[in-house]
């Protein structure tokens, strides 16, 4: 395949994203992480793709590359759509140092639209890091569409998340940080050593089925 | 009843059926879907089954209660066979006159005869009603002719047929090029090529593949497929079979709406029937083949309707779409290569199968085959469901069928294709409707809702109303919907509100760019189409409602003013009594005048104004006239004092 007129070799299952990055092209992504399965959350990897079914614009994290792709990375549209991608976000969290730093690149305002009052991009990190890697499930999402948002499980969090903090620096904002205090505040001040044995037991009880 | 275990058998059971049926017998046939349900259905079959027994007729005349027949707006609806004379609006005390005159004495009852709005014309039989007319129903044909909780009844009308044809008569491959001879696209909304569809999933390595219906019909106003699963699930059931034969596949899901009790209770009679005449299970009619189906219940999200999205949600996890390709055909649930249909979809393969491609292939236009069901709502004078061929232009469907706009309304546009449809105007009533001609008009044919509206309509607000509920259906996965459509609403709403900027349009403009270009599924990528449309064709409305705070249609509550023409005001008293926010004042001979600070803009007084006066007037991006002089208040003509 062909990854903005570079001639690209690759065999097996890869996406557009993995066999760029291999070439030295570099795509930007948010909700990306090279140890969970791909999801194609927040589209800044939009990439136009040339192929048998014509040419579209695709997410490079989840697309498959295959034989006689021609990909471009850069072009006005896919510009123009991750500037205003990054300015929705910078809507929730203007201060972001990662969305900050592409907003510079794109060119995008973060005042575009009116401030929202939750500071989640919901790239989702957290939750598939606790529930893939450290297969403990202690973060998750609740509602759906905007009524959206991460949510600590208080008796798993209790037991699990003092010692790990791992998901804490993959946060591109800082609201996990502060959803955890907040659920710590609430469920287990003090931390998980002060929640009474008969409150473990009614979590493992809940959490096990 | 024993089980059917070879197609000479069940032939010799339909012939025994038939038989038995007397076809100039006479039968009294009740519309029991769940539109006449709600105006009194079960009412009037009570008083049916009572006067029968009463007058004597009990045994000798079929009374069947049958599933939607599609005139709603007229429900519930009563046609007696054999003559099929239709009357409308029927209530359990027309009942005994009905039985005693025009099944006894074969006279007809005028009053409950469909009457010609214009003309003021009478109509007996059905199928010289104008709303049936111009209809061609092929698939929603049966549920006025079957009792959808008996299979006999569907084997009486040839039922299962188009299944020993495939089974017994027919390669899987011929199966699949048939559906894809008879040019059958998909009815759930994209418009995909069936048969193609079919043979992706055929020819997908591997042994276990599903085939899925989709009933999870979520388009406001829609209601085709729940009155099809209703009404003749054993149509559906039928396609069913014979598309898992092509396929290869020996299971089945059926995804229905929660909201849908009937579909399902239907669905499940339909099936346990099916299963003890050996249709369905082991070994179907002796063929060697075998499928079985489970019914899932779906929790009501819109964006299940998403092929992927209601694989996550059979699989048990949250419903949220997932990336295409790996399209469902290769992988899908559970990993393995599945089927998904929409249930017009299902429901049309036995007639391809029966009838044969060629004979649907020439119904409709060049590119979409055969006959669409529409739901037509709104500001149309007949509500209800319509089954027309391809390639009928908009404006048949609307007057012609529709009966036109009520209270002598002007049409302003009609929204096809659901809430990520688009608005077609007036100069677009003559377009052709097919898969193709309604994307290139802006909208699309999505499942088939048609929202007809007035000159009363406004188009901004249309479009803030839709977007609004899209952004509420929004699974959140992806930002340019869940945020794109956030922020479309937020700018829409103060459109509407008198608050909108100049440059809305344009930041309207690139946030639509962007979900259309880069969301993950069909909701995010079509849900700004109601604001794209609605400016294609009205953006004179928007740009008065930015630049002059005007609401064109005297729609949007924050534009609008209601004012008392003094000139036309008789001091009637009756808006002053009607109005709940006591805004106006007022008094016997005394001129009415509305208290601007006080008016919550509610509208009653407009209604309640008798219009032969219509001194009660609208006005929006024009300031208030002062109110009349005290001095110049008291009406002293034709007064009997004076």
């Amino acid at each position: 395949m062909q990854i903005d007129g570079k001639q690209v070799e690759v065999t097996g299952e890869t996406t557009i994203l993995e066999a760029a990055r291999r070439a030295g092209i570099s795509i930007p992504t948010l909700c990306h992480d090279d140890r969970l399965a791909p999801f194609g959350g927040c589209r800044l990897c939009i990439v136009e793709a040339q192929g048998r079914l014509g040419t579209r614009l695709v997410a490079s994290c989840v697309y498959q590359a295959e034989d006689d792709l021609v990909v471009t990375t850069r072009s006005e549209k896919i510009d123009r759509i991750r500037k205003t991608l990054l300015e929705l976000l910078l809507a929730h969290a203007p201060e972001s140092p990662r969305l900050k730093e592409m907003a510079e690149e794109y060119g995008a305002d973060r005042d575009r639209f009116d401030k929202e009052p939750s500071f989640c991009v919901h790239c989702g990190l957290c939750v598939r890091y606790c529930a893939e890697v450290k297969k403990k499930n202690a973060v998750g999402f609740v509602e759906r569409g905007i009524h959206k948002e991460i949510c600590f499980i208080p008796e798993i969090a209790a037991r699990e998340c003092r010692d790990c903090k791992e998901c804490f620096e993959l946060c591109p904002t800082s609201y996990l940080q502060a959803a955890f205090v907040m659920t710590e505040a609430l469920a287990f001040p003090g931390g998980s050593g002060d929640i009474s044995p008969q409150e473990q037991a009614a979590g493992e009880k809940d959490t096990n089925g | 009843m024993t089980r059917i275990k070879s197609p000479a058998e069940l032939e010799d059971f339909r012939k025994d059926l038939l038989a038995r049926r007397d076809p100039a017998a006479p039968c009294i046939t009740l519309c029991s879907g769940t539109a006449c349900h709600a105006t009194g259905s079960e009412q009037v079959s009570a008083a049916i089954k009572e006067e029968l027994v009463r007058q004597g007729l009990g045994t000798s005349v079929e009374f069947k209660r049958t599933g939607c027949h599609g005139f709603c707006e007229k429900g519930p609806i009563l046609v007696i066979g054999p003559e099929e004379t239709c009357y409308l609006e029927v209530s359990p005390k027309d009942v005994p006159e009905i039985i005693s005159s025009t099944l006894k004495e074969k006279k007809i009852v005028d009053r409950l005869l469909y009457t010609d709005p214009t003309t003021g014309e009478k109509t007996a039989h059905e199928s010289d009603i104008p709303f049936y007319k111009y209809q061609q129903r092929i698939v929603f044909g049966p549920n006025r002719r079957i009792d959808p909780r008996r299979v006999e009844d569907y084997l009486a009308i040839g039922g299962y047929r188009a299944l020993i044809k495939a089974l017994f008569e027919m390669t899987p491959d011929e199966v699949i090029d048939e559906v894809k001879k008879a040019g059958l696209r998909g009815r759930g909304g994209a418009g995909f090529p069936t048969g193609i569809k079919w043979e992706a999933a055929r020819k997908a390595p591997g042994e276990t593949k599903y085939v899925v219906v989709n009933c999870d019909e979520g388009d406001p106003g829609a209601y085709m497929d729940r009155s099809i699963m209703e009404g003749n699930p054993f149509g559906v059931l039928e396609g069913l079979i014979i598309g898992a034969y092509a396929i290869g596949s020996h299971e089945g899901y059926v995804y229905v709406r929660q909201e849908y009790p009937l579909a399902v209770e239907n669905l499940g009679i339909a099936m346990e029937q099916a299963e003890k005449h050996g249709l369905l299970g082991k070994d179907i009619l002796g063929s060697g083949f075998d499928f079985d189906v489970e019914v899932h219940r779906g929790a009501g999200a819109f964006v299940c309707g998403e092929e992927t999205a209601l694989l996550m949600s059979l699989e048990g996890k949250a419903g949220e779409p997932r990336p295409r390709p790996p399209y469902p055909a290769v992988r899908g649930l559970w990993d393995k290569p599945t089927n998904i249909n929409n249930v017009e979809t299902w429901a049309t393969v036995p007639l391809i199968i029966d009838a044969g491609a060629d004979r649907f292939a020439s119904i409709g236009t060049e590119k979409s085959k055969g006959t669409k069901i529409f739901s037509l709502v709104g500001k149309i004078s007949n509500t209800g469901l319509v089954e027309v061929p391809m390639g009928i232009t908009l404006r048949d469907i609307i007057f012609k069928i529709g009966g036109g706009i009520p209270n002598g309304k002007k049409f302003k546009a009609v929204q096809t294709g659901g809430p990520s449809g688009g608005c077609i105007p007036e100069d677009k009533l003559d377009l052709a409707v097919g898969f193709d001609e309604l994307a290139r008009a802006g909208s699309m044919m999505g499942s088939g809702g048609m929202i007809v509206m007035d000159e009363d309509t406004c188009m901004v607000d249309v479009a803030r109303y839709f977007i609004d509920f899209l952004t509420d259906e929004s699974c959140g996965k992806c930002v340019p919907c869940r945020e794109g459509l956030r922020q479309m609403h937020k700018i829409l709403t103060n459109i509407t509100e008198g608050k909108g900027n100049k440059g809305d349009i344009e930041l309207l403009e690139m946030v639509a760019e962007t979900a259309v270009e880069a969301s993950l599924c069909a909701l995010g990528k079509t849900a700004p189409n109601p604001f794209l449309s609605t400016l294609r064709y009205f953006r004179d409305e928007y740009e008065a409602h930015i630049n002059e705070k005007r609401c064109p249609a005297l729609s949007c509550k924050a534009l609008i003013s209601y004012y008392i023409d003094p000139g036309k005001c008789q001091a009637c008293l009756i808006c002053l009594r009607n109005c709940s926010a006591k805004a106006i004042d007022g008094g016997k001979k005394k001129i009415h005048v509305i208290d601007q600070g006080k008016c919550t803009k509610c509208g009653v007084c407009f209604e309640v104004c008798p219009s032969r006066f219509g001194a009660v007037k609208k006005l929006s991006g024009e300031p208030v006239p002062p109110p009349v002089p005290e001095e110049a208040r008291m009406i002293a003509k034709k007064s009997k004092a004076g």
